[in-house]
């Protein structure tokens, strides 16, 4: 019962933010002189006919993959109460050193996949590490270092782009690295929908989808399954309590930024491998900084997370039917905005009550307290 | 007591959203397939669908962007065009999707506004071969020698020229000998404009001092839209002894105008004619000239070459100074007593005795 409830209130609080944030988006449209209704249409129009609905699937996975990544490697921090702001400045360096290595070498294609994919990794690992290292030994708060090291990241990226790992000519307008060889491409999905009798989109739905599925399971086990996972949680509810009971709290810290830089490495790659197969002037940005959105909409938990990195991507394809219907492509950077606020208020409420109710029947305090980074979301807010 | 309410508010809200979407079933009952939001007709009718894709915090810039949205006007007036817009989400990553969309929904010709679409255009125009291109700012060519496609068109503009003019103006007004350029992105198509602008002032006086500065470097398109640090940028100019900067920095170009009215000097505008744009008249003082870039005249003498089905394809068409494609404003009449000297570099370039270089 009590399992039940809790569950359950849990699941409300986001349900009650969404409709809230829906509410206060319609009048915000009113409010522009639109009609709520059309836009509330466009979202869920995906067109009328097969192909075009799995296109809009298709572009709305193609945009949640990376949303995905980018909630995670967040998430890892916040778990332990440590704010990575650096998950943009990471995954861009990460990810103009992938292009790079992998236009270097040419390997068999699975190896040259996973080499692609371990430097990005160690490239966002190292970058997040010296915002670790730089708490442990010179107590620098990793929230001013990491927004620091963003600068220098993209920077460097820059500098790099523009001159050592340069692949276009001089006088050409936008810059990019040389391709990745065919061995550095992931092939997309849409061989396998066509062969499960779905119909074809018209872009290809991004063969990172299975890898970054079975990063978010690890990630899954790695946090509640393991005693790492454990440590990480306790180190960031209760750092003291944490160290008392044996916890290396300065390892953890480094331990945290490594992972989460990691996980920050893989963000660019789905775009890297499947699409652009360059990094470029044009290559996406920000995506970072939307990983803080999504990973507070999730809370910290990965399911949660893959459903924040869905609805953002959801959001995000109807920024241009939206613009067909004549409304304002912002409007969707409204909801978005509108939709965090919401589930981070709603969070805090339902934490408060679900306290609140433990209290009056004297049990001890709930198990499922919320994890460290909505305490520091709502500081942020 | 309780959780009957929480029960009953669960209820409502299960209600509340079955109304919604049973509205939202019924208006796309009513009206379907509503074609895209475009202009009404004034003149006379004409069945052109036109679709204009704007870049990252396009519309409403008062400059380049804008330049294509008074293109797109004037056929709307004079053709009576059907018109969609469009802007890509805030980190661009669904311009392919942009691009395909327009052409998949009718609009033809589908006009992308900035070189931004270099990295898609090729595989959409290849995907959509009935839909007839433009690329502002975009070459056909591509750098490895390909092409892309023959249904697109790249509308060029000779920056290097119109900004040798900017140089050359900046040279004769200047009082101090010495001139700044803030660049948005130090990027090849801002180069251009820098090449130019100093080649001018050079060209006028071979001692004269020219301060160039970025404000963000390649792949962080920020200092597009920057006021703060273009105003810092061009005070350290003043400061430094400049009596005249030239910005081409978009959006960021209002904290140029910014320093230079603080400081008493002068600026000079780019793309639009930023004298008449600008909306306040104390900036207004301080534009002495902006370096135009008739986006607005590539854009609609494009969409009249469609109407006419003139339109070649798979080439570039260049607006220079022989076709006034790039050139001096002349409102607020700050340049009217160097006129002659710039006229008479402007027939040098269109001569070919001068020879503008695009890179610096």
């Amino acid at each position: 019962m009590n399992v039940v409830r809790r569950v359950g209130l849990a699941l409300l609080a986001p349900a009650i933010a969404l409709v809230v944030a829906a509410i206060i988006s319609a009048f915000v449209i009113l409010a522009i002189g639109e009609d709520p209704l059309v836009a509330l249409r466009e979202l869920v129009n995906f067109g009328d006919n097969s192909a075009s609905q799995m296109q809009a699937v298709a572009v709305i996975l193609n945009r949640a993959i990376p949303l995905f990544l980018a909630g995670l490697a967040v998430s890892i921090g916040f778990r332990m109460g440590l704010f990575n702001i650096g998950v943009e400045g990471q995954y861009r360096l990460a990810t103009i050193m992938a292009a790079w290595v992998g236009t270097a070498v040419v390997l068999p294609r699975p190896v040259q996949l996973l080499l692609i994919i371990v430097v990005a990794m160690a490239v966002g690992a190292i970058w997040a590490g010296i915002a670790g290292i730089l708490k442990v030994t010179r107590g620098v708060s990793e929230v001013i270092s990491t927004i620091m090291l963003n600068f220098i990241a993209i920077g460097l990226a820059s500098y790099l782009l523009t001159g050592p790992f340069r692949g276009t000519p001089e006088g050409s307008l936008t810059v990019a690295t040389e391709d990745l060889p065919e061995s550095g491409r992931l092939p997309g999905l849409n061989g396998v929908m066509a062969s499960l009798g779905l119909a074809e989109p018209r872009s290809e739905l991004y063969g990172f989808l299975i890898p970054a599925i079975v990063v978010g399971v690890l990630v899954a086990i790695l946090v509640k399954r393991t005693r790492f996972g454990f440590d990480l949680k306790a180190s960031g509810l209760n750092p003291t309590a944490a160290t008392a009971s044996g916890v290396n709290a300065r390892a953890m810290v480094v331990k945290a930024m490594l992972l989460s830089g990691a996980l920050a490495g893989l963000i660019g790659l789905p775009d890297l491998v499947g699409d652009t197969y360059h990094y470029g002037t044009e290559f996406t940005s920000g995506l970072g900084f939307l990983g803080i959105a999504v990973a507070l909409l999730g809370r910290n938990n990965p399911l949660g997370i893959a459903f924040g990195a869905l609805l953002f991507g959801f959001l995000d394809r109807a920024a241009l039917s939206l613009q067909f219907a004549g409304i304002p492509s912002q409007v969707v950077t409204i909801i978005q905005g509108t939709i965090v606020l919401a589930v981070v208020i709603a969070n805090e409420v339902a934490r408060r009550i679900a306290i609140r109710q433990a209290e009056r029947t004297g049990a001890n305090l709930p198990t499922a307290r919320p994890a460290a980074g909505e305490q520091q979301a709502t500081v942020v807010q | 007591m309780r959780r009957t309410r929480g029960l009953s508010l669960a209820a409502a809200l299960l209600v509340g959203s079955l109304t919604l979407a049973a509205c939202a079933e019924d208006s796309s009952n009513t009206d379907p397939d509503e074609p895209g939001g475009g202009a009404a007709p004034t003149s006379e009718v004409s069945d052109v669908r036109v679709g204009l894709a704007f870049d990252v915090g396009g519309e409403g810039d008062k400059s380049f962007n804008d330049s294509a949205v008074a293109g797109l006007e004037l056929a709307i007036e004079e053709f009576g065009i059907t018109e969609q817009r469009v802007s890509p989400n805030d980190d661009g990553s669904n311009r392919a999707e942009l691009l395909s969309q327009l052409a998949e929904q009718g609009f033809n010709p589908v006009i992308a506004v900035g070189f931004a679409y270099d990295e898609v255009i090729a595989t959409v125009a290849a995907d959509f071969p009935d839909t007839t291109f433009a690329q502002v700012d975009g070459s056909n060519a591509v750098f490895d020698g390909t092409s892309k496609g023959p249904n697109h068109t790249g509308l060029l503009f000779a920056e290097e020229q119109g900004s040798f003019l900017a140089g050359v103006a900046a040279a004769l007004k200047s009082q101090t000998g010495t001139i700044g350029f803030v660049g948005g992105v130090e990027i090849g198509l801002i180069q251009k404009f820098e090449a130019g602008y100093v080649a001018g002032a050079t060209a006028v006086n071979p001692d004269i001092v020219v301060d160039v500065q970025y404000i963000s470097p390649a792949g962080d398109f920020s200092g597009f839209g920057d006021p703060a640090r273009g105003k810092i940028l061009a005070q350290g100019m003043y400061d430094g002894g400049a009596d005249i900067v030239y910005h081409a920095a978009g959006g960021s170009g209002l904290g140029v105008f910014q320093a230079a009215s603080e400081s008493g000097t002068l600026a000079i505008g780019v793309d639009s004619d930023q004298y008449e744009t600008i909306g306040d008249p104390a900036l207004q003082e301080v534009i002495m000239t902006s370096m135009l870039k008739r986006v607005d005249v590539a854009v609609s003498e494009f969409i009249s070459a469609f109407i006419d089905g003139t339109v070649e394809g798979g080439t570039d068409i260049i607006y220079d100074l022989s076709v006034d494609g790039v050139g001096l404003s002349t409102s607020g009449g700050q340049i009217d007593d160097i006129q002659a000297d710039i006229d008479g570099f402007k027939q040098q370039i269109i001569d070919g005795e001068i020879t503008v270089p695009t890179t610096p």
